[in-house]
C-alpha cells in the first residue's frame, strides 16, 4: 500500500475534475492522509467480526406498503431543469 | 430578557407574562443584526418567520388558541437550529455552495419537533461544509469567530451553533456530531453540548455525512437546558431506519423535574486520554470538585484508543463519499452552466459545489473503497471499530461513567491548521471513540487557560444521558465556568 496513488483515477470514479494545481495538492494530502491511516495495520483484528452498526442494532424492516406520496410538483421545485415530471440532462443517447 | 438568559428562564417569564414571546424573539433578533455580522455565526436568519412563530406561541400560552392548554415549557422559546437540518420554506445549505439555494421540500424530525414543542425558530446556523471540519473554516459561507478571542476558531463542524449561544444570540441551537462537532465547538465555546446514543435523535431530514455516525444534539447554557431540548428533539421515529425504540422515563420527566439527580458515581479516567501533551493539569481542579460532591475516581485503560483516528477517518470517508455521491446537478443543488455532456455535468457541478475538505474527504473514502483496498482499509476499520467499542464495555463493567478532557487544548488560532489536514483530524482525538462506538457523551465548561475556556467530556454507556446530564448539571451547581461570559 505504499505504491503511487492514482488521483486522477479516484477523481474519475468520484466525478471531480482535478486541474493541475489540485491533482498535485491531492496527491500530496492524500498520501499524508494514508500514512496516518496506514496505522490501522499494526492492530492485531484477527478473528474479529467487523462492525458495520454502531451498538449493533439491525436493519429495521416495515410492513410493504405505501406510507408516503410523492409529490413530483413539491419535490422538482428545487431541481435545475424539469419538464413534464422529468428532470432534464444533456442528449444521452445519439 | 437579561441577556444570556437560559430555556428555562425565558419559558418561566413567558408563562408568567412578564415577557411576550414576540419580545424575546426581537430582543434576540435585534441582537443577531447587531453582533453577528462580525462573528458570522449564522447563514439565514428569517426574521419575519420568526415573529409569526412567536406570536403564533403568545397565542397559544394565552389560552386563546384550541392547544392553548397543551401550551409546553418551550412554547415561544426562541432556538435556532444548525444550517445541516432541512427546513420547509427556509433553504438549508449544509454549509456548501452545493446547496447555496436548496430549499428542502419536507422538515427535518427534529425541527418539525422542535416546532410542535413550541420553539420559535430564529435561524440557520453557519457551519463547516457537509460537518466536515473541526474549526468551522470550511464553510462556504465564511469561517466563524469564537466570541471568547475573534483570531481563533469556535470549532466545528456546529460551529456557529456553538458561537451564538456563547454570545447570547439564541439561548441554544441544535448542532450534530459525526466525530466530535457538537463536543468540541462546545468546549471551544463555553458551553454545554451533547452528543446522544447513536438512534436516539431521529436524522430524518438531518443532511447525511456519514450515517453510521450521525447524531443530532443539543447546545446549550447548562445541562438542565441540554436535558430540556433533548426530552425535545429524542424519540423514535419510524421515517429513520436507525432510530431507537425505546422509552425513558427520566426523558419524558425533564421539563417537569429537571434532568435526573446523580448518586455518588465510580468515574474511570481513561489513561490513554492523559497521557497526551498539556491534559495532566485538567485533572487538578474538577477532580477535586467532583470528590467532594462524592463521587470516586479509578484510572482505567482504552487500549485502541490511538487507532481512533484512523479508523474514523476511513468510515466517515467511505460513507461520505457514498452520501455525497447524490449531489449530481440533476435533482437538486449547484448545476453547472452549459453541460455538454452527462459526464461533464456530474464533474463540473460536483467540482464547482464542492469545496476542498469535502473532495478530500470523498478522495479519501473513494480510495478506502476501491477494488483491491476494501478489505485493507474498509473492512480493517469496521473490525477495530469493534475492538473500539469493547474497549468502552469492558470499563463500564466497572465504572458508571468516564471522565476525559474534550479537546487536547484550547481554541486555536484561525489558519493555523488549515494548510494541514492530518494536524486537523487529530483535533478529534478524544471525541471520536465514542462516536464510533455510539455512544452517548456531553462536554461542559470546567476552566480557562489564558482566557479560553476549557471542556470537560463525560461518557456513558448507551442510553445513559441522565448519568451524564446528572453529573453535568451537579458540577454546575458547584462551578460557575458556565456562567462566564466572553468579555466580561
Amino acid at each position: 500500500m505504499t505504491e503511487e496513488i492514482n488521483i486522477q483515477h479516484l477523481a474519475r470514479l468520484a466525478r471531480l475534475n482535478l486541474d493541475t494545481e489540485a491533482t498535485e495538492h491531492a496527491r500530496s494530502d492524500l498520501k499524508n492522509i494514508v500514512t496516518m491511516i496506514n496505522a490501522m495495520q499494526a492492530v492485531d483484528t484477527e478473528g474479529i467480526t467487523p462492525m458495520a452498526h454502531p451498538l449493533d442494532a439491525a436493519q429495521r424492516l416495515r410492513a410493504d406498503v405505501v406510507s408516503e406520496e410523492v409529490d413530483p410538483e413539491k419535490f422538482q421545485a428545487g431541481a435545475p431543469e424539469t419538464a413534464q415530471g422529468y428532470y432534464l440532462v444533456p442528449r444521452v443517447v445519439e | 430578557m437579561p441577556p444570556f438568559s437560559t430555556l428555562r428562564e425565558i419559558s418561566s417569564a413567558l408563562a408568567s407574562g412578564d415577557y411576550s414571546s414576540v419580545e424575546v424573539t426581537q430582543e434576540h433578533l435585534d441582537l443577531i443584526a447587531t453582533l453577528d455580522p462580525d462573528t458570522n455565526s449564522f447563514i439565514t436568519v428569517d426574521a419575519d418567520a420568526a415573529i409569526a412563530q412567536a406570536s403564533a406561541a403568545d397565542v397559544k400560552r394565552a389560552g386563546r388558541s384550541k392547544a392553548g392548554a397543551d401550551a409546553g415549557p418551550l412554547t415561544g422559546v426562541p432556538i435556532a437550529h444548525k444550517d445541516i437540518f432541512c427546513t420547509l420554506g427556509t433553504r438549508t445549505t449544509a454549509g456548501s455552495k452545493m446547496l447555496a439555494d436548496f430549499v428542502a421540500p419536507y422538515n427535518a424530525t427534529v425541527v418539525d419537533k422542535l416546532s410542535a414543542a413550541g420553539c420559535v425558530t430564529l435561524g440557520k446556523t453557519n457551519m463547516d461544509e457537509f460537518a466536515m471540519g473541526s474549526s468551522n473554516e470550511n464553510s462556504y459561507f465564511g469561517a466563524v469567530k469564537n466570541p471568547w478571542d475573534r483570531k481563533t476558531v469556535p470549532g466545528g463542524s456546529s460551529g456557529g451553533s456553538a458561537a451564538a449561544v456563547a454570545s447570547g444570540l439564541t439561548p441554544a441551537a441544535t448542532g450534530t456530531d459525526t466525530g466530535g462537532s457538537i463536543r468540541q465547538p462546545a468546549a471551544f465555546c463555553g458551553i454545554t453540548g451533547l452528543k446522544p446514543t447513536y438512534g436516539r435523535v431521529s436524522r430524518y431530514g438531518m443532511i447525511a455525512f456519514a450515517s453510521s455516525l450521525d447524531q443530532g444534539g443539543p447546545l446549550c447554557r447548562d445541562a438542565n437546558d441540554a436535558g430540556l431540548l433533548l426530552s425535545a428533539m429524542a424519540g423514535f421515529d419510524p421515517r429513520d431506519s436507525t432510530s431507537a425504540n425505546r422509552s425513558d422515563d427520566w426523558l419524558d420527566n425533564v421539563a417537569e423535574l429537571g434532568v435526573p439527580e446523580v448518586a455518588p458515581l465510580k468515574i474511570g479516567l481513561p489513561q490513554e486520554y492523559f497521557a497526551k501533551a498539556g491534559t495532566a493539569s485538567f485533572l487538578d481542579s474538577i477532580k477535586r470538585e467532583l470528590e467532594q460532591l462524592g463521587h470516586t475516581f479509578v484510572d482505567v485503560s482504552l487500549p485502541h484508543t490511538d487507532s481512533a483516528i484512523p479508523c474514523y477517518y476511513v468510515i466517515a470517508g467511505a460513507e461520505a463519499s457514498t452520501n455525497l455521491s447524490r449531489y449530481d446537478g440533476v435533482r437538486f443543488g449547484h448545476r453547472c452552466d452549459d453541460p455538454t455532456s452527462l459526464e461533464d455535468l456530474y464533474e463540473r457541478s460536483r467540482t464547482e459545489g464542492f469545496g476542498a475538505e469535502v473532495k478530500r474527504r470523498i478522495l479519501t473514502g473513494t480510495y478506502a473503497l476501491s477494488v483491491g483496498y476494501y478489505d485493507a482499509y474498509y473492512l480493517k476499520a469496521q473490525k477495530i471499530r469493534r475492538l473500539i467499542a469493547r474497549d468502552f464495555d469492558n470499563t463500564f463493567a466497572s465504572v458508571d461513567v468516564l471522565l476525559t478532557p474534550t479537546t487536547p487544548g484550547t481554541a486555536f488560532q484561525r489558519g493555523a491548521l488549515t494548510q494541514d489536514p492530518v494536524a486537523m483530524y487529530q483535533q478529534d482525538l478524544f471525541t471520536v471513540p465514542t462516536s464510533l462506538a455510539g455512544l452517548p457523551a456531553i462536554s461542559f465548561p470546567c476552566g480557562f487557560k489564558d482566557g479560553l475556556p476549557l471542556g470537560a467530556q463525560a461518557i456513558a454507556p448507551a442510553f445513559r444521558e441522565d448519568l451524564l446530564l446528572g453529573l453535568a448539571a451537579q458540577y454546575q451547581t458547584v462551578t460557575d465556568f458556565h456562567l462566564q461570559r466572553p468579555g466580561d
